[in-house]
């Protein structure tokens, strides 16, 4: 009778995800390895082609490594906006603690659509930032480059992912002992001497946590590239967008999905496995 | 010299987060401008776009539709949710640790994977793009929601708390339903609002599941395709404010215990 209750409780949760979750991704996965005939409709023929082409045709290699190295600069960006902030909160502030907490907490959850439109009435041609520049006099004519372009795309993109940076990195930051820092300074190491020796190896681990996850949400994103990017802004998941839509190729468009799985996956493996060997130390 | 950084460091951390709420006061700004171009400076300030938003039929249609998605998929995460947690905090299962892992997943890996391998395998079991396999998207990232916010207030839960309902005669469902229950109280409530708010905020899925009738995002990605709308600041003020206060009031929750 409790073995079945064991079993009984959990079936609802097994059946909906091998149904809704574990077969597609399996399926693209099969997916992936099949061909489509002139019409785009999938054929069941077993071959690489798809690989193949990913790794050969530049479109797709210098895409995925363009948009990599986006992701680093992105994450990096938004390491470097989130140290003060977090060292802020955590040593200076004394007073109203959680509702700094909660300024950093609370943009994390809000409407992503919304923050990327955001820049998109602040950046454009008529918008805030050229009005406001022209209304100076400082310039004549409004900018164009600043919306529609790679730099766009990628303001927006550190916009929305600084959040997911920030709460593991000021969570490290709490956890340091405040004795540490004192001591460090009572054996006469200035501020910045601490921070090199003693702070930064203790917040690296959410330092390197919250870098992969922005690294990740980069990587997987194709909403900030079609919103506020120019005519030749391409991330990768743009090509996955276009291959399950209007060039319906729907094995290539699998194949680079499962490329991008398998990134991500090794990403967040080498983040976490650091991590724990970190805990143990 | 310690004043100066100081100084330096306070500025710079209020300068990142400036950076984190300008441009969302600035839609909320913009949204009571009578004029149509987003540009400095105001000159006369009018409720318009609400009233113009409030008019706009196939807009009130995506609200409704999102609400719709975001009420039932909410609801169908917490059926499967709330047994799903309790049986994992109490028993031990064979690869309960990749289950674990595997319930992330629609959180973990890119929307944008889980979206075309959603859109790619459905129709192989009968669901044809619709709402209907929007609500079942989402019910499956909700899930991951509801099952890590309520196993995480378990986790806290004084274990000899149900044995005690137990030798005090207790049957498993009384145990349950009047011992249980009232102490993970709040961490639901916390997991539906947070569940609502991402629902009506989700695109990567929803984008590649959808078939005519939008949901709230979609259509305001349409709308932002076409060119910049101040309605759209105006149903975003709304949405801000709704959200906000939202996850506020689940932050709020999650700490009770």
């Amino acid at each position: 009778m409790k073995n079945l209750n064991k079993y009984l409780l959990l079936l609802p949760l097994l059946l909906w995800l091998l149904l809704f979750l574990v077969l597609p991704y399996l399926f693209i996965l099969t997916q992936s390895v099949f061909a489509t005939d002139d019409f785009g409709k999938v054929v069941y023929d077993l071959n690489f082609d798809s690989y193949i082409k990913i790794f050969t045709n530049p479109l797709y290699y210098q895409t995925l490594i363009r948009t990599f190295f986006y992701a680093i600069l992105v994450a990096l960006v938004c390491i470097v906006l989130s140290l003060p902030l977090a060292y802020f909160i955590t040593f200076k502030v004394t007073k109203h603690k959680s509702f700094y907490y909660t300024l950093i907490v609370l943009p994390f959850w809000m409407s992503y659509i919304v923050r990327a439109y955001a820049w998109k009435i602040i950046l454009g041609q008529e918008g805030i930032l050229n009005s406001s520049l022209m209304n100076m006099g400082i310039i004549e004519k409004p900018l164009r480059f600043v919306l529609y372009s790679d730099f766009s795309v990628l303001l927006c993109l550190v916009y929305i992912f600084l959040p997911f940076v920030c709460i593991p990195i000021y969570t490290s930051f709490e956890q340091i002992s405040k004795s540490l820092v004192e001591a460090s300074k009572d054996l006469g190491a200035n501020s910045w001497v601490t921070f090199k020796k003693v702070i930064f190896p203790l917040i690296l681990p959410g330092v390197i946590s919250g870098g992969t996850l922005a690294l990740v949400l980069t990587l997987g994103d194709f909403l900030a590239a079609s919103l506020l990017g120019g005519p030749n802004t391409l991330f990768i998941s743009n090509i996955v967008q276009n291959l399950f839509g209007t060039s319906n190729d729907k094995p290539l468009g699998s194949a680079v999905g499962v490329v991008l799985l398998v990134l991500v996956f090794l990403l967040l493996e080498l983040s976490s496995r650091y991590e724990k060997k970190h805990e143990i130390q | 010299m310690q004043k100066l950084k100081n100084y330096i460091i306070s500025f710079s951390a209020f300068s990142v987060l400036w950076f984190l709420y300008f441009p969302i006061l600035i839609i909320m700004w913009f949204s009571f401008n009578k004029e149509s171009v987003s540009s400095f400076p105001i000159e006369h300030y009018s409720f318009d776009w609400y009233v113009k938003l409030f008019n706009n039929e196939s807009m009130m249609q995506a609200v409704r539709i999102s609400f719709f998605i975001a009420i039932s998929s909410t609801i169908a995460a917490l059926l499967i949710g709330i047994p799903s947690a309790y049986a994992l905090h109490k028993y031990n299962y064979f690869g309960k640790s990749v289950l674990l892992k595997i319930i992330l997943l629609p959180i973990t890996l890119p929307g944008i994977v889980t979206g075309v391998a959603m859109l790619s395998f459905f129709p192989m079991i009968g669901i044809q793009l619709s709402l209907k396999a929007v609500l079942i998207g989402h019910t499956t990232f909700l899930i991951a929601i509801m099952i890590t916010q309520i196993l995480t207030r378990f986790k806290k839960l004084d274990p000899y708390l149900e044995m005690a309902a137990f030798d005090l005669g207790a049957s498993p469902m009384q145990a349950f339903f009047k011992v249980i229950l009232p102490n993970i109280k709040t961490a639901i409530i916390g997991a539906v609002l947070l569940s609502l708010v991402l629902s009506m905020d989700e695109i990567p899925i929803t984008f590649f599941l959808i078939s005519r009738e939008n949901t709230l995002p979609i259509e305001i990605y349409g709308m932002m395709r076409r060119g910049i709308t101040p309605e759209v600041n105006a149903i975003s003020t709304i949405v801000f404010l709704m959200s906000s206060t939202a996850i506020f009031l689940s932050l709020k929750f999650n700490k009770e215990n």
